[in-house]
């Protein structure tokens, strides 16, 4: 995690990033003078403690889409190293070359061997260009699909998490078949035979998200976005402008307590106070403690059945009206 | 100026804001075309059409003839539901499956216009009930289920109805042992069914699953323009994939990767035949020998 001093803070942060001022200039004087100033100081950090609980409960939808971009966040790699052991990343689609926007590999989670997959960002700007900023090419789809076979054929459960602004539309992608790889790991995503749970930590973006987004069950962290297209495009597409990026995350719906209200996933995992980016520990464990319940309970199921609840499942997913005959 | 590949605008079938409006002779009177598609099909003996591609000038009743591509160049004009029913069917004969399912305004989603609105309006120009049209018959004696998409409504988008009716669709074939199809012509996703949209991908791929199970036969026919979330999805899962020649089929319009990579694309990108070079389609057919080579390949399906 960053420390305070090379924290990033968003537009509707900045309260806090005052509060994180004052206690540093408190602090300063403190030692200048030698006084003891920690009942101020720890009265400040109370109130930036509450400052992240107020600024979370009250908001937009576009601001939750920044939030789920957070700079800060963490990434797929970071959840696996907080909640699990003996992570084993491997790499390649045994075709092209190895996706760095997508990683995976075996890792112990409580005690079994689980496979986690999932789009990894970034953390610096030479590493967002080698990571192509979550976007993964189809070779990426290829070798995410390669390593779920992989668990299927030794029956270890699959983890999926989600954090992609989309596939990435390149020339090269077109030609390696982009939208086949995509399809392909849908359709073989509903037939795995092994238990599989999928999870939206920070950006659900269209056909790049469903990529490896088809599971028994699919969560999204309290405050990321799932949807067809990213609110810019959108509002670029609908509107014909790139400013209408905050009512197209309006119109589209797109945060965790629509997402479950329209019954398209099937819970929501809370995050620290303020978001994933103020507490990775935190985060992971929460992750973590939701996971292994669920987990349990899919294991305990017929894989013949749990295939056919799974399509049944998004089978029912749509709206339409049905005129009489 | 909007340009011929732009699909997503040509999607939402609205006039470019900032366009340059030409002084003309003559002024509309009412916006947008009244005349529904039925009524259009009648055109009179002696009417001329100009090919968009080699600039040919034929007859309509000649162009009809030559199943909507130009007699010159070949060039496959873009045609809807109804007709690929007609070309493809056995004397003509099909029944129309799932008529009554129809587009509803869920979210209640409004960009320029609301959702409900731009239904409403597309309903009233075209007797189509939504982007998708399934239909049973037979082709040269084969028994089968046909999918089609219909561009002119709504850029073919894939909503939650295209879901349920192909869905239903696959659950027929199954049920009466038949073979498969969709014709897939769509701008990809429909925004204002949002995340209901995107779901569709998972649901037919469900679908198909069962179909796989069943061991029935799936042809994609992929026809101008295809993209988005129908080539992310049912599009490339055919046991076949196969499509009409010079047809732009891709993941991503080719506005947005042009913008991505900041270079020119090359010379016929996303194209069928690039397609089938790359590796993506079975064959490439012709509109006028399709129905004699689906007869074949539905055979081999079943002998």
């Amino acid at each position: 995690m960053p420390s305070i001093q090379n924290r990033q803070f968003l537009e509707f942060e900045k309260p806090i990033k005052d509060l994180y001022e004052q206690i540093d200039q408190l602090q300063q004087t403190a030692e200048k003078n030698k006084i003891d100033l920690s009942n101020s100081i720890k009265e400040l950090e109370e109130r930036v403690i509450e400052k992240r609980r107020e600024i979370t409960t009250h908001l937009t939808s576009w601001q939750k889409v920044q939030l789920s971009r957070h700079p800060d966040r963490p990434y797929t790699l970071k959840y696996i190293q907080k909640m699990c052991t003996d992570f084993t990343e491997l790499h390649g689609d045994r075709n092209v070359r190895d996706d760095k926007a997508m990683v995976g590999g075996f890792a112990n989670l409580d005690g079994q061997t689980v496979m986690i997959i999932g789009q990894q960002k970034g953390i610096n700007t030479k590493m967002r260009q080698l990571r192509n900023f979550g976007m993964a090419n189809p070779e990426g789809y290829r070798k995410a699909l390669r390593l779920m076979k992989l668990a299927e054929k030794f029956n270890k459960p699959i983890i999926t998490l989600i954090d992609t602004p989309g596939a990435y539309p390149g020339l090269e992608a077109e030609e390696r078949g982009q939208g086949e790889a995509i399809a392909r790991n849908i359709y073989e995503m509903m037939r795995l035979k092994v238990p599989v749970i999928c999870v939206i930590i920070g950006e659900g973006a269209s056909g790049g998200a469903l990529g490896i987004g088809v599971g028994d069950k699919v969560f999204m962290l309290e405050n990321t976005w799932y949807t067809v297209i990213s609110p810019e495009s959108c509002s670029s597409i609908l509107w014909r402008s790139w400013d209408m990026k905050e009512k197209a995350a309006e119109e589209l719906k797109l945060t965790a307590d629509k997402m479950y209200e329209f019954g398209l996933v099937d819970g929501i995992i809370p995050e620290p106070l303020g978001g994933t980016h103020w507490n990775y520990d935190e985060a992971g464990t929460l992750l973590k403690q939701y996971l292994l319940p669920v987990l349990e309970e899919l294991k305990k199921m017929d894989p013949e059945e749990r295939v056919n609840k799974r399509i049944e499942k998004f089978c029912k997913m749509g709206f339409w009206d049905e005129l009489p005959e | 100026m909007a340009k011929e590949e732009d699909i997503e605008v040509n999607l939402t079938g609205e006039d470019f804001p900032g366009q340059q409006q030409k002084t003309s002779w003559f002024k509309r009177m009412q916006k947008g075309i009244l005349t529904k598609t039925s009524e259009k099909k009648e055109t009179p003996e002696g009417l001329w059409t100009k090919c968009p591609n080699c600039k040919y000038t034929c007859t309509v009743s000649e162009l009809e003839e030559f199943l909507y591509t130009c007699p010159k160049c070949n060039y496959h004009h873009r045609i809807g539901s109804v007709d690929y029913f007609e070309i493809l069917f056995d004397e003509q004969q099909y029944t129309e499956l799932f008529t009554n399912i129809r587009s509803k305004d869920f979210l209640g989603f409004t960009d320029l216009k609301p959702y409900h609105k731009r239904l409403e309006e597309i309903w009233k120009k075209t007797d189509l009930h939504d982007s998708i049209s399934v239909a049973t018959g037979q082709i040269k004696g084969n028994s089968i289920v046909i999918a089609c998409m219909d561009f002119e409504f709504i850029g073919g988008s894939l909503g939650s109805v295209m879901g349920e009716k192909i869905a239903r669709g696959i659950d027929y074939a199954i049920q009466h042992r038949t073979a498969f199809m969709i014709i897939n012509k769509s701008g990809g996703a429909r925004m204002m069914e949002s995340a209901f949209s995107l779901m569709q991908l998972a649901k037919v791929s469900g679908k198909l699953s069962q179909l796989t199970d069943a061991r029935l036969p799936y042809i994609s026919l992929l026809t101008d323009p295809t993209f988005g979330g129908v080539t992310a999805s049912f599009g490339m899962l055919g046991d076949l994939n196969i499509a009409e020649p010079g047809a732009l089929i891709g993941f991503a319009g080719p506005r947005v990767i042009k913008e991505t990579i900041k270079k020119d694309l090359p010379e016929g990108f996303q194209r069928s035949e690039f397609l089938l070079e790359k590796g993506f389609l079975d064959f490439i057919i012709d509109r006028k020998e399709m129905r004699e080579k689906l007869g074949v390949v539905l055979n081999h399906f079943k002998n």
